[in-house]
């Protein structure tokens, strides 16, 4: 079976060797903090095998966490000189191989597809070929090797060495920003295990007017986008606005229609997605992905759209749910 | 009340614009100690939260063969194909990344169409090239527009997509919860049909807004939004 633990350590691996690399990059100006930040990175991804196991104390990769939350917080990454083509060369190359540069990049898609749609029924042995509920991941890993594979014999490239240079590139241009996803989802977690969502519900309770189905409504989406924003994601909002609002007020008071109550209730979240800097795999890691100056550029760009769809949200629960 | 204290970090930090590592660390510190935490079980939550969310950097490993590529010139092969269609504005091209990223979601294809694998290296330099193509070397300013477009488009196809589609995590939670909770029997098929008008709503006003940067586009690069086409 291939199991999504193996492309965790296969992106461990990446980290640890760019950055052996980084360490030994002189044009870095920060090159011990930048090596240090990404080898605690593939470290932790591979120590946390045993932590998810429960056979491995999380302490010290939590401290490996905070250590790296310093090492980004206070400056200590930075990047190297960028070896790369010249935009001239670039030309050249893209006029020389054509669309066949498109072959690898399309393969990620591809690998991706088949994976979801075709490996996903395949058992081998009578075990799935590819771990449950982990399409998504192996699409992405088995589709990196595949596009890579073919990449290096299309461009006749035989040095491992340029990809991971180029990779590291991207990666050291995007930085910390990369560690902060896994930092919010654990901030996240933090916030459930604290109580945060009971008092939520309870303000949420205290500012309900009774009697006015439109108002319930209102709470209830308006709710769900204020705490995705908070803890940007809709699903610890969920359970805690449907609690306080969505089926003891909307679907048992009003009668409405429990799963389109849900179900735009959740979307009502999603317009919040949009529009927080705490759902940062979605907002600021494309920001740094993209080389944007301005890391809201994303969400700006995103902002009407999500006030419009809350609105819009509003609209449908109260006018087809209730 | 006081764990509240910890979402208050986190908004005046973001809202300031402190570095968001900090903010991030500082509010899970404190609200950790103040929800009644030892110090060591905030560090295991640590450890446990960066476990449990490997998922969301795994794309990490496409950026190696992304790397090559780009060092081969795949940024300018998007802009020069791009170009071979007159028709295909910027705004219409991302209006049909959004469509394409909204239909392959709500077939539960989330992962084949995303930032990394499709947005920088394809979906970008091509929303560029095409703005390129009438309007000659773009500013930065209008690049970093232009951008953040291509990043909302994925966004907003994606979100208002995978809820179509049964299996997805939303759905899954929305029916968990519901049912053991409240001992009801919620059809996720109800669900996802109940996420479709949201999600036409998307597709149109994205979509429009999308295409709307046309003219943006032109009133930036022209002064007037009338189109050079």
């Amino acid at each position: 079976m291939i199991r999504a633990e193996w492309f965790f350590w296969l992106a461990g691996g990446l980290f640890l060797v760019m950055a052996g690399q980084m360490l030994m990059d002189r044009s870095n100006p920060r090159r011990l903090g930048s090596a240090a930040f990404w080898s605690l990175l593939g470290l932790g991804f591979c120590y946390s095998t045993w932590v998810v196991q429960k056979r491995a104390p999380a302490e010290p990769l939590g401290l490996a966490v905070l250590v790296m939350i310093c090492l980004g917080g206070f400056g200590r990454t930075g990047r190297g000189a960028v070896r790369t083509t010249t935009p001239a060369q670039r030309a050249d190359y893209a006029r020389r191989f054509g669309t066949r540069l498109f072959l690898p990049a399309l393969a990620i898609p591809a690998v991706a597809l088949v994976c979801a749609v075709g490996l996903k029924r395949v058992r081998l042995d009578g075990r799935p070929l590819l771990e449950k509920g982990s399409e998504t991941i192996l699409g992405l890993g088995l589709g990196a090797m595949v596009a890579l594979a073919l990449g290096m014999l299309l461009l006749r490239e035989r040095r491992p060495a340029v990809p991971l240079h180029a990779g590291r590139s991207i990666l050291e241009s995007a930085g910390w920003a990369l560690l902060l996803p896994q930092l919010l989802a654990t901030l996240g977690a933090i916030f459930a295990k604290a109580g945060v969502g009971e008092q939520v519900r309870r303000i949420t309770t205290a500012v309900l007017p009774s009697g006015s189905v439109f108002a319930a409504v209102v709470v209830y989406c308006v709710g769900m986008f204020l705490f995705t924003v908070v803890m940007g994601n809709g699903f610890a909002a969920f359970p805690v606005m449907t609690a306080a609002v969505g089926w003891p007020v909307l679907v048992r008071q009003a009668h409405g229609d429990a799963p389109a109550v849900l179900a735009v209730g959740m979307l009502a979240g999603f317009c919040g997605t949009l529009v927080t800097p705490m759902a940062a795999n979605y907002n600021l890691v494309p920001a740094a992905l993209l080389e944007l100056e301005d890391r809201y550029g994303p969400i700006k760009a995103q902002l009407p759209t999500a006030f419009i769809l809350l609105g819009a949200n509003i609209g449908i629960m109260y006018l087809f749910a209730v | 009340m006081l764990v509240l204290l910890g979402v208050l970090v986190v908004v005046a930090g973001f809202a300031t614009r402190r570095h968001p590592l900090l903010v991030v660390g500082t509010a899970g510190i404190a609200t950790g100690l103040l929800g009644g935490l030892s110090p060591g079980q905030v560090l295991a939550a640590f450890g446990n939260g960066f476990a449990d969310s490997r998922a969301v950097t795994v794309f990490s490993v496409t950026l190696p063969v992304i790397g090559l590529l780009e060092r081969y010139g795949l940024q300018e092969q998007a802009r020069r194909v791009i170009t071979r269609f007159a028709g295909l504005t910027t705004g219409r091209f991302l209006a049909l990344y959004l469509l394409l990223r909204q239909l392959t979601a709500a077939l539960g294809l989330a992962g084949v169409l995303g930032h990394a694998q499709t947005v920088r290296p394809l979906a970008a330099p091509m929303a560029e090239g095409a703005a390129e193509r009438v309007h000659g070397p773009l500013p930065d300013r209008v690049r970093e527009r232009i951008r953040s477009f291509a990043a909302s488009a994925d966004n907003v196809g994606y979100f208002f997509g995978e809820d179509i589609f049964l299996a997805v995590g939303s759905i899954l939670l929305i029916t968990g919860f519901a049912n053991a909770t409240y001992h009801t029997h919620l059809e996720p098929l109800r669900l996802a049909l109940w996420a479709i008008p949201t999600a036409v709503c998307a597709l149109l006003v994205h979509g429009w807004r999308l295409l709307r940067l046309d003219g943006h586009l032109n009133l930036d690069m022209n002064g007037h939004p009338g189109g050079s086409l």
